[in-house]
């Protein structure tokens, strides 16, 4: 049976090629992998191999043919004792056109530009006659994580000093005594390494929590977080996902300068795969992070290390969670809206307090997941409020209040009044200088300027 | 290129040997065709063959048991293949159709099985070996006596954190083989142009991990020293590497028109030291298999890749809905 020898793509752009040489000749017995013809495409000359076995019948584009396009038949095989008289004269060069590729694709339908607004759940994280108790944001961090590792053997901590050190930042204090070295755990200096090891531990089956010494320290690993946690779960066809927790202090502290003074929020908020929280308070600290150790998916947990010594009032209830994805009304207004999370909701809800002096009442957002967004949250307080203010640490340009913007002028355009402000850290590396450092920070005094800007006061 | 010594008096069956010679010929036949959809602009993007390699793989598998799991990078067709995935699941993958072990969203590159144990197919050069001591982590943590194949090529052994995982894997003792295919070239560039050290594994003695070179054309060879890394591992010993010398034919993917080594080099290897001649020649040597039973073992592989090959054109594409899905769990 004679077989076609089609012009090859020979790389992941190429349309069409010259048939530069021929290696063999008609009446030839060639096996697969022998070297047929050299093929220029527009990058290099490659050699074109045998697939199949057989004698060349026909060669049927001439060796210096140019503009032969992919598929045209360029030679014919036969098996031995086949007459290859009767096959056809050869072809003018890029006389045939492709019929292999896929079949057509039907036009896509477009994509969503943005998510559609979900339906606002205003429910109650915890019942509102639940008994308070004053608890810093570190103790509900390790609060949370003791109670998920005493429900579930699979969840481990592991990151640099969590163990014998009892953290470097005091979030894993205890853990040790209590859990044994197997599942709280010391890792060298590397964490690209470790957060690459805790990932594959979570294909393998394990709940990992991965406490960075900081998130800036993060960016070493942060191909393991991206390219292994996030997209694994889609490039498995949804067979493998990656229940795990990378969390740590996040954004400045203070006078650490540049390199460790960067707020994460806006980088891994732009990640499909991801979930990202930044909690504010004590209890959504501690409800959020036990629902982020009991999802599915890969979870960057933002905190922040001003407020670790923070004190808040935390419902004294069994299992506390906090569900992902849901905003936080912290103080209900009708003439502007807040927006942060995070530590920019200290500097949200000072301004509201002094505002409120003022005779204005902001409606303040705590948005406590960034992804998946509560925009919806958002939209349905602008159409009450018609105003909107963004606050956060990060920098200006492709912040998490950039496409809150870009959010809210799709879906709420009309019931804006004044253009969105976002307020942000300012677009330099953070200063070491006292006085500097101050100036590169967001500030409750520029959360009160941009408010009276929307309000027009 | 170790020149392949064949196994003296190989003491092994007729039926092993005949496995091995179905599977190396199931990955080269079904690579050859890859090589040829690609051609005809059925496989877009990437597509890296092992052709030449095949003894790595099926060797090292000889020596697994159900529920040991393995990982590697891009060049992966050959490791799915060999732990059994359908031929038609992955070449309707390369192909991107809906009936593709990833339902055409991985592509070459991103594979996986949960079913036999494979962990992928990573596209990051190096970025898979702290994952293969992972999921050895995880078996360690369960304690179930399970060993994790980790592949990566001489390439990938110039990554940082092939190091920082070595470090941790011997610390920990995890359960890890360290499989590394030297096909002595990091795509373009030759291996004395980018190591070191002429023998890579030595770099494990620097963190105590035991290891050795083993003759990658050499399916018994490979089989033999896999079954003592496995058996170190298992007996709670840590870590081991296993530095199988091998070669691809083809180039570092489709595109590559190989211009860094002469056409002899290639043809050299493929005279000399091809993996399925060897088995073959055993085969025939030993009387285990007449010239009929191999011709008709390779009907039935060139059968089996048609299939394959056909199921990956009559797959449709994957429906407009599915990107959509499989974002989040």
């Amino acid at each position: 049976m004679a077989t076609e020898i089609l012009m090859p793509a020979l790389s992941p752009t190429m349309e069409e090629g010259t048939l530069a040489k021929w290696l063999i000749k008609e009446g030839d017995t060639v096996s697969s992998g022998d070297i047929m013809a050299e093929i220029e495409t527009d990058k290099a000359t490659m050699e074109f191999e045998a697939v199949d076995e057989g004698i060349v019948g026909k060669i049927l584009i001439g060796e210096g043919t140019e503009g032969v396009k992919v598929n045209t038949p360029i030679a014919i095989l036969v098996e031995e004792g086949e007459d290859s008289s009767a096959l056809p004269a050869a072809a003018p060069a890029a006389a045939a056109v492709s019929e292999a590729a896929p079949a057509a694709v039907e036009a896509p339908a477009p994509a969503t530009a943005a998510p559609a607004a979900p339906v606002v759940d205003l429910s109650p994280d915890w019942p509102a006659d639940a008994e308070m108790a004053q608890q810093t944001v570190r103790e509900a961090l390790r609060d949370a994580m003791a109670e998920e590792m005493r429900g579930d053997q699979d969840v481990y901590l592991m990151g640099e000093e969590v163990a014998e050190y009892q953290g470097a930042y005091k979030i894993s204090q205890g853990l040790l005594d209590e859990f044994g070295a197997k599942r709280v755990i010391d890792t060298p200096i590397t964490e690209h390494g470790f957060a690459g090891i805790a990932v594959g531990s979570a294909f393998g089956g394990l709940k990992p929590i991965v406490e960075f010494m900081t998130f800036n320290f993060a960016m070493q690993a942060i191909d393991q977080i991206i390219n292994s946690a996030a997209k694994t779960l889609y490039m498995s066809g949804g067979q493998m996902g990656c229940p795990i927790v990378f969390r740590g202090p996040n954004g400045a502290a203070a006078r650490v300068a540049a390199q460790h003074s960067q707020d994460y929020a806006a980088w891994y908020m732009q990640v499909p795969g991801l979930k990202v929280v930044m909690p504010y308070s004590a209890a959504d600290a501690k409800g959020l992070l036990k629902s982020a150790i009991r999802d599915p998916n890969p979870v960057v947990f933002l905190e922040n290390e001003i407020l670790y010594g923070r004190s808040f009032d935390v419902p004294q209830v069994d299992d506390l969670t906090v569900p992902l994805g849901k905003a936080r009304i912290w103080r209900e207004g009708s003439d502007v809206t807040i927006v942060s999370f995070g530590i920019g909701m200290q500097f949200a809800l000072e301004a509201a307090d002094k505002l409120a002096e003022e005779g204005i009442n902001a409606e303040v957002i705590d948005l406590r997941t960034i992804r998946p967004m509560d925009t919806g949250a958002i939209i349905n307080s602008v159409m009450k409020t018609n105003r909107l203010v963004t606050v956060e640490e990060g920098w200006p340009q492709g912040s998490v209040g950039g496409y809150i913007s870009s959010v809210v002028m799709q879906e709420a355009f009309d019931y804006l009044d004044a253009p969105v402000i976002n307020c942000t850290g300012k677009d330099v590396p953070m200063p070491y200088a006292a006085n500097l450092e101050k100036l590169a920070l967001v500030t409750t005094d520029e959360v009160i300027a941009a408010v009276k800007q929307v309000t027009y006061r | 290129m170790a020149a392949r010594k064949t196994t003296k008096k190989p003491n092994v069956s007729a039926e092993e040997l005949t496995t091995y010679y179905r599977e190396m010929l199931l990955i080269r036949r079904f690579e050859e065709k890859a090589g040829q959809l690609y051609g005809m602009g059925l496989i877009g993007g990437f597509c890296h063959l092992y052709i030449g390699q095949e003894a790595v793989v099926v060797g090292l598998e000889a020596a697994a048991e159900e529920g040991d799991k393995r990982i590697t990078s891009y060049r992966d067709h050959g490791h799915m293949l060999a732990c059994g995935m359908d031929p038609g699941g992955v070449m309707a993958e390369l192909t991107g159709r809906e009936g593709g072990l990833s339902k055409g969203k991985g592509g070459s590159m991103h594979m996986f099985s949960k079913e036999k144990h494979f962990y992928g197919g990573h596209g990051i050069v190096g970025a898979q070996v702290p994952l293969g001591a992972g999921l050895a982590f995880a078996d360690k943590y369960k304690e179930n006596g399970r060993v994790t194949f980790t592949y990566f090529g001489d390439g990938a052994a110039n990554q940082g954190q092939v190091y920082e995982t070595f470090n941790m894997a011997a610390l920990w003792e995890l359960p890890v083989i360290f499989v590394i295919e030297n096909n002595q070239y990091a795509m373009g560039t030759a291996q004395a142009r980018s190591t070191s050290t002429k023998d890579i594994y030595h770099r494990g003695e620097a963190f105590g991990i035991p290891g050795e070179i083993v003759n990658g054309m050499d399916v018994l060879a490979v089989k033999e020293a896999s079954q003592k890394a496995v058996a170190h591992c298992r007996a709670g010993k840590g870590p081991y590497i296993l530095e199988v010398k091998t070669y691809r034919y083809r180039g570092h993917s489709m595109s590559d028109p190989a211009k860094y080594r002469t056409r002899e080099e290639v043809q050299k290897v493929r005279e000399q030291s091809d993996p399925i001649e060897h088995v073959r020649e055993l085969l025939l040597s030993g009387k285990h298999a007449s010239e009929d039973d191999l011709k008709a073992i390779d009907k039935e592989i060139k059968e089996i890749v048609n299939q394959a090959a056909e199921f990956s054109k009559e797959s449709p594409e994957p429906s407009v809905e599915e990107l959509w899905t499989d974002i989040y769990a």
